[in-house]
């Protein structure tokens, strides 16, 4: 079997001008009365692509995966699935399945009867039925539950099922609606995994709705970041970790520094911002951005260092403060420092050696400080 | 355990008093050998024998089972289709109106709603008798349907509906493979509540009745007119026993439902720990 890297290392359909969107979201745009669940959205998703929508709750992120499932209709705007129009055509003649958040097993039949009944409905002759079922069980590590009703499952057994009922009838794109909500965080982390490798083993294309900004990163090719309806950045999750196009996205995901000002010089690559607690910050940045304007630098908290004596190029991209809270985490350190004029900036550093007395303490004077590339300069 | 007071013994006895005492006597009293309706002579089932004698008895009872069981039926399958229409189409204009003319025939006297039917149907020419006594219960007993599975429907998760959907099962399959078994105890008991205010309705049914359809019900008011004998006392005695029986059955087939189901989650819990 080929690890997963080696195949998704070169995957980059939405690089390639020449390929195809599978799923297009052309301008669609979905209203409840007054509400406007989704707004203008234009969306592509590539044949077998592991696609993310992320966003806080009521952000239009389950209407829109609902909408593709063919239980909403749009208001206004297209869905195009493999060159075919979806518009008119009912949740049930649509080649995609979905695996819903309360699972939404059939509680009056067996884990089999669960797993046969899409097949059922396409005609399919029994004997294949039978067959594909216990493939789906065996795909799930089910064999030994085929019999039990759902109600005699633990949560990570029906969550199981439902993904079997779900990838019986072999579906162009599987659509999973908040799939892990239910679970522990072992269990959740652990099916993570699961889940990418079932998609690479199958060659799905699959679309997960989360809320989970961890989640969307460990298995997706590419996020997309949703707010009010509209699509905020699509990208891949590095991308959206090191390269967020807005100061929505860098606050949404991840721990991060946002310092504001306004442009003093922007020239060969680098801008200068002067910031409102007077730290002189110097970015590499190919933004175009004019003197004068105003900007925000988003630095993460485990790219700052934190020091005791002050580093070689301050007063430039460098602060002093004082050490505010301390977490640790065992595995890492978070600072919070608090610099002269009140903000607190967070720097995170990796316990890389074994050590009960850290050197940083309490209510010491420290720099914190920050590499030319360790940041974003966003428009605001 | 609390404590039964005095004051707690009294009231239950007169609560229970009240309830049974007047059913108590007559089922004693329909054991009884004298012709003679209040004074005991001794056991004796022959009243209960010389009722398979009694042809117009006989007769009567197999309309209303025939009415019952027709009308319970139907109003079933209207009143589950009302409760659907309430609970699921939540947006269509007039529904607070629809919802409370469903629910209407609950609170009106009985007289109301016997004598309306009864213009209605002189009104329309229909000839009174068996079915005009069917469709009035019909149009009664549909309300309480309704509320018993409404009441059922709002528990009910719809996503397991889109989810056949989701695998190709068109709405009316998903319909009867899906939503009717899982809403089925509650159809059910809706029927036996049909069934049994089907059985014992008199005021509607003297209302909408017409020549050769006398129901049971009907049947022993006539005959009680003349004086009671003990041959009403054991017919009485039968028809307690059906509808208990009924009631009976219906809450021993939610409470296993139920307990069946604890039990499976129980060792379901057990088996992960």
């Amino acid at each position: 079997m080929k690890s997963l890297g080696s195949i998704r290392r070169s995957f980059a359909p939405w690089a390639d001008p020449a390929s195809k969107p599978f799923i297009s979201f052309k301008n669609v745009t979905k209203k409840f009365g007054d509400f406007t669940a989704v707004d203008e959205l234009s969306l592509n998703i590539y044949t077998r692509e592991f696609f993310a929508l992320l966003g806080a709750s009521g952000c239009g992120k389950s209407t829109l995966l609902r909408m593709l499932a063919g239980f909403e209709q749009p208001t206004s705007g297209e869905i195009i699935l493999d060159g075919q129009n979806l518009a008119g055509i009912p949740p049930y003649r649509r080649p995609v399945n979905m695996m819903f958040q309360s699972y939404a097993l059939f509680p009056h039949m067996t884990v089999e009867s669960n797993i046969a009944f899409g097949l059922k409905q396409d005609g399919m002759p029994k004997a294949d039925i039978a067959e594909r079922v216990a493939q789906m069980l065996k795909l799930v590590k089910l064999e030994k539950f085929a019999k039990r009703k759902p109600h005699q499952l633990s949560g990570g057994q029906r969550q199981r099922v439902a993904l079997a009922r779900s990838l019986a009838k072999r579906p162009k794109v599987l659509l999973l609606d908040e799939p892990l909500g239910a679970l522990d965080k072992k269990l959740r982390e652990e099916t993570q995994f699961e889940l990418m490798d079932l998609q690479q083993q199958l060659g799905l294309t699959f679309v997960i709705v989360t809320h989970d900004q961890e989640e969307a990163m460990t298995m997706a090719d590419r996020i997309a970041v949703m707010s009010y309806g509209k699509v905020i950045q699509v990208a891949t999750p590095a991308e959206i970790y090191e390269a967020p196009n807005s100061r929505f996205v860098a606050d949404f995901i991840g721990d991060v520094n946002i310092f504001d000002g306004t442009v003093a010089t922007a020239e060969d690559g680098r801008v200068r911002v002067e910031t409102a607690g007077g730290v002189p910050i110097r970015m590499a940045s190919s933004q175009k951005l004019s003197t004068g304007a105003r900007a925000a630098v988003a630095i993460r908290p485990e790219k700052i260092r934190v020091t005791r004596q002050a580093p070689q190029h301050a007063p430039l991209n460098a602060a002093e403060g004082e050490i505010w809270d301390i977490g640790y985490l065992g595995d890492m350190t978070v600072f919070h420092i608090r610099l002269k004029d009140g903000k607190v900036v967070k720097a995170s550093s990796l316990n890389a050696v074994r050590a009960v007395e850290d050197p940083l303490g309490y209510d010491q004077q420290v720099w914190v400080s920050f590499g030319e590339d360790a940041g974003v300069v966003l428009k605001d | 355990m609390a404590k039964w007071s005095r004051f707690n013994i009294v009231s239950v006895i007169l609560g229970f008093g009240f309830l049974y005492l007047p059913i108590v006597l007559l089922v004693i009293f329909s054991f009884n050998e004298s012709k003679l309706v209040t004074v005991w002579a001794g056991f004796s089932t022959r009243w209960y024998a010389q009722l398979w004698h009694n042809q117009s008895l006989l007769d009567a009872a197999w309309v209303t089972i025939r009415v019952a069981l027709l009308s319970a039926t139907c109003a079933t399958v209207l009143g589950t289709l009302a409760a659907l229409a309430l609970v699921r189409y939540t947006r269509f204009r007039g529904r607070v109106l629809f919802s409370g003319m469903v629910y209407a025939p609950l609170v009106m006297p009985e007289v109301i709603t016997g004598l309306s039917l009864l213009l209605l149907f002189v009104a329309v020419g229909l000839d009174r008798g068996f079915w005009t006594i069917t469709l009035a219960h019909i149009t009664f007993t549909m309300c309480f349907v309704a509320v018993v599975v409404q009441s059922r429907l709002l528990s009910f998760d719809q996503s397991i509906e889109e989810a056949a959907l989701d695998l190709g099962a068109t709405p009316v399959r998903t319909f009867f493979a899906i939503t009717l078994p899982v809403i089925a105890p509650a159809v059910f008991s809706g029927w036996v509540l049909a069934f049994t205010l089907s059985l014992d309705d008199l005021v509607i049914s003297s209302f909408t009745t017409g020549p050769g359809a006398t129901t049971l019900p009907m049947k022993i008011y006539s005959q009680v007119r003349l004086g009671v004998t003990p041959e009403i006392n054991a017919i009485c005695t039968i028809l307690i026993g059906v509808v208990a029986f009924g009631v009976l059955v219906a809450s021993i087939v939610t409470k296993r439902r139920e307990l069946q189901r604890e039990r499976d989650e129980r060792a379901a819990f057990a088996a992960i720990g």
